[in-house]
């Protein structure tokens, strides 16, 4: 509109209160409202694909042998991923005992002694950032701070790399936590004579438990499938680790190594590895999720 | 502590002490941990740092520029392996700009009932819980025996461009360029809906109330007003781009050259660390921690600025 007069424009109808939309502007208006179910739509079609395949290729192995036997040499039948079940639990098991307190206590530092304080959005910042750091550089510093220091690869430095990347997880989701409960409840324990101490350890973290669960799932979720930080951490193995302080097998490690075999027997393992994992991931996330909703204060 | 001194009034002092004890050294305890996470980030830069530093010494800037990469000769240069960093990483954001920005919109904007959009929702997030390896996994055996008669198809009547003009190779720049696309849309998705659904809905109202319709709405009022938010979860999803390693480690090729074909095998930074470091030694390994340092810096770089974004947007709000 170039000059300001009373005829209608091509849209309006004089005289009734009802208008009609320019058909142009119309048609235009249902064009995008294709294209972005029509992206919808694009954006499902992986994860349904992936869904599908993961579980027929997944399902047509699997048996009670995937749990008791050990992965297969080349050209041999059957066998199973028992080593590499236990050697992911084992590095998530060690990479959670370093991250949880690491999180949590940073956590609590940020959300109850230091809040809205300079040092508390520089450590806001720094978690951010760790958040974004390639996992492939998460394996490279635990090879140089574990594997060069032991002289050997291991679950150890694999729960290492981990941690590193799960910390980030951990630290978010406790400090929400932490903030969503009233400051009231705090000032009603120190009012009583409680320290600092006896609230966040008696009071604040009971009642934000919730969400410290949902942090440190969610970061298990992470861990399970994570396999560019285990390549030269952990590495591999054959059988099974006697100890922490060896190269293990991890079921995702196994995928990697599996996928780009030429042997089938190998390809199929590699799918029943991924089907496990994503049921675990599955699994967490709803339990996440679950105690995501009861996280009302 | 005797029983003499253990009149009522006594032990209550004595466990004030303790308790004020505790309580301090459990503040510096939280305040240890705190700063220890800063901490982290510079000993990975000091450790990459170190080892990669006879590399340094010896290639200099030049490691930037040469596209050598000879164990036998001991002659490293990752030319390569940056450009196909970051030539995959646009690709993945050419198709994951578009589609994650038009989800958010079909998702944010009332299209859908609020029933059938949570499970939805659920359904991203899950996406983008599933492990790269297993996106690599998919894309060698489901995606790209899939996708090849289109690239096939594509390289007959386009192959006048350079960039689809060699017949596609099994693996491919493209390949691992459209797995990421696929990956990251979910960052762009979850991040973007966010933003559009906590813009102050007086926009909307007084959009419509002008006479505007849904769309002109959308692109004129929302989108603008949401547009830090929606680049920052751009930058953001950039930097997983660049940082991942499975699904391009499986899918680009591993091939050290510079072509300009997106249908050829090309390499990444990570990619190339995956390949070579098991069996590295000596100069080779300072090599490739001198290029996972490059990485590093680049997505540091990438998300440092991906934080300032979306933080200047929230104050806005």
């Amino acid at each position: 509109m170039t000059t300001p007069d009373n005829t209608p424009t091509s849209g309006t109808t004089p005289g009734t209160m009802s208008y009609t939309v320019a058909p142009q502007r119309k048609l235009f208006g249902n064009i995008m409202t294709g294209l972005v179910i029509a992206c919808a739509l694009l954006a499902a079609l992986p994860l349904v694909s992936i869904l599908i395949t993961v579980i027929t290729n997944g399902l047509s192995r699997f048996g009670p042998a995937i749990f008791t036997e050990l992965p297969p040499p080349p050209l041999v039948d059957g066998g199973g991923l028992r080593n590499a079940i236990v050697g992911t639990l084992t590095v998530m098991v060690i990479s959670a005992a370093i991250s949880v307190p690491f999180g949590i206590m940073a956590a609590i530092y940020v959300s109850e002694f230091a809040r809205d304080t300079k040092l508390a959005n520089a450590v806001r910042f720094g978690i951010n950032v760790l958040s974004g750091v390639p996992s492939i550089i998460a394996g490279l510093f635990a090879y140089g701070v574990v594997v060069l220091a032991t002289g050997t690869f291991s679950a150890v430095a694999g729960g290492v790399a981990l941690a590193v990347l799960m910390i980030p997880i951990i630290e978010r989701t406790a400090e929400e936590g932490l903030k969503s409960i009233p400051l009231e409840v705090r000032q009603g324990a120190l009012g009583v004579g409680a320290t600092n101490f006896q609230t966040i350890s008696q009071i604040v973290l009971p009642a934000s438990l919730p969400f410290l669960a949902t942090g440190v799932t969610l970061a298990l979720a992470r861990a399970s499938g994570e396999t560019a930080a285990l390549l030269f951490t952990a590495l591999f193995n054959q059988f099974d680790a006697r100890s922490v302080w060896q190269p293990t097998a991890t079921l995702s490690v196994l995928i990697y190594n599996f996928a780009i075999s030429p042997y089938k027997n190998q390809q199929e393992l590699a799918w029943v590895a991924a089907f496990l994992i994503m049921v675990f991931i599955l699994i967490v996330s709803i339990i996440a999720r679950r105690l995501g909703r009861r996280t009302q204060f | 502590m005797t029983t003499a001194d253990r009149s009522a009034f006594g032990d209550d002092t004595q466990s004030l002490k303790v308790a004020r004890t505790i309580d301090t050294g459990f503040f510096w305890l939280t305040a240890f941990f705190a700063l220890a996470i800063a901490g982290i980030l510079l000993w990975i830069v000091y450790e990459l740092f170190t080892i990669a530093w006879p590399a340094i010494q010896k290639f200099g800037l030049e490691f930037l520029t040469s596209s050598r990469w000879n164990p036998v000769e001991n002659i490293y240069g990752a030319l390569p392996q940056i450009y196909g960093t970051i030539i995959s990483s646009i690709i993945a954001l050419l198709v994951a700009v578009p589609l994650g920005v038009g989800v958010a919109i079909f998702l944010s904007e009332d299209f859908l009932p609020s029933k059938v959009v949570t499970p939805i929702a659920f359904l991203i997030e899950l996406l983008a819980a599933v492990p790269s390896v297993v996106y690599g996994l998919w894309g060698i055996f489901v995606f790209i025996p899939f996708i090849t008669p289109f690239l096939d198809f594509i390289h007959t009547t386009l192959g006048w461009i350079p960039i689809f003009s060699t017949p596609p190779s099994s693996r491919a720049m493209i390949h691992a360029g459209l797995v990421l696309a696929i990956m990251i849309s979910p960052i762009i998705i979850s991040i973007s809906r966010d933003t559009l659904a906590s813009l102050p809905p007086q926009l909307r109202q007084g959009s419509l109330a002008l006479g505007a319709t849904r769309w002109e709405t959308i692109l004129q009022v929302l989108i603008p007003a949401g547009l830090s938010g929606i680049i920052g979860s751009i930058m953001l999803a950039l930097g997983r781009a660049l940082g991942e390693t499975m699904a391009a480690a499986m899918l680009i090729g591993n091939a050290n050259k510079i072509s300009i074909s997106w249908f050829d095998p090309a390499s990444t930074i990570a990619s190339l660390i995956a390949n070579q470091f098991a069996e590295a030694s000596g100069l080779q390994v300072s090599s490739l921690l001198y290029a996972g340092l490059v990485l590093m810096l680049l997505t540091l770089a990438v998300n440092v600025l991906a934080e300032i974004i979306v933080s200047r947007f929230q104050e806005v709000e």
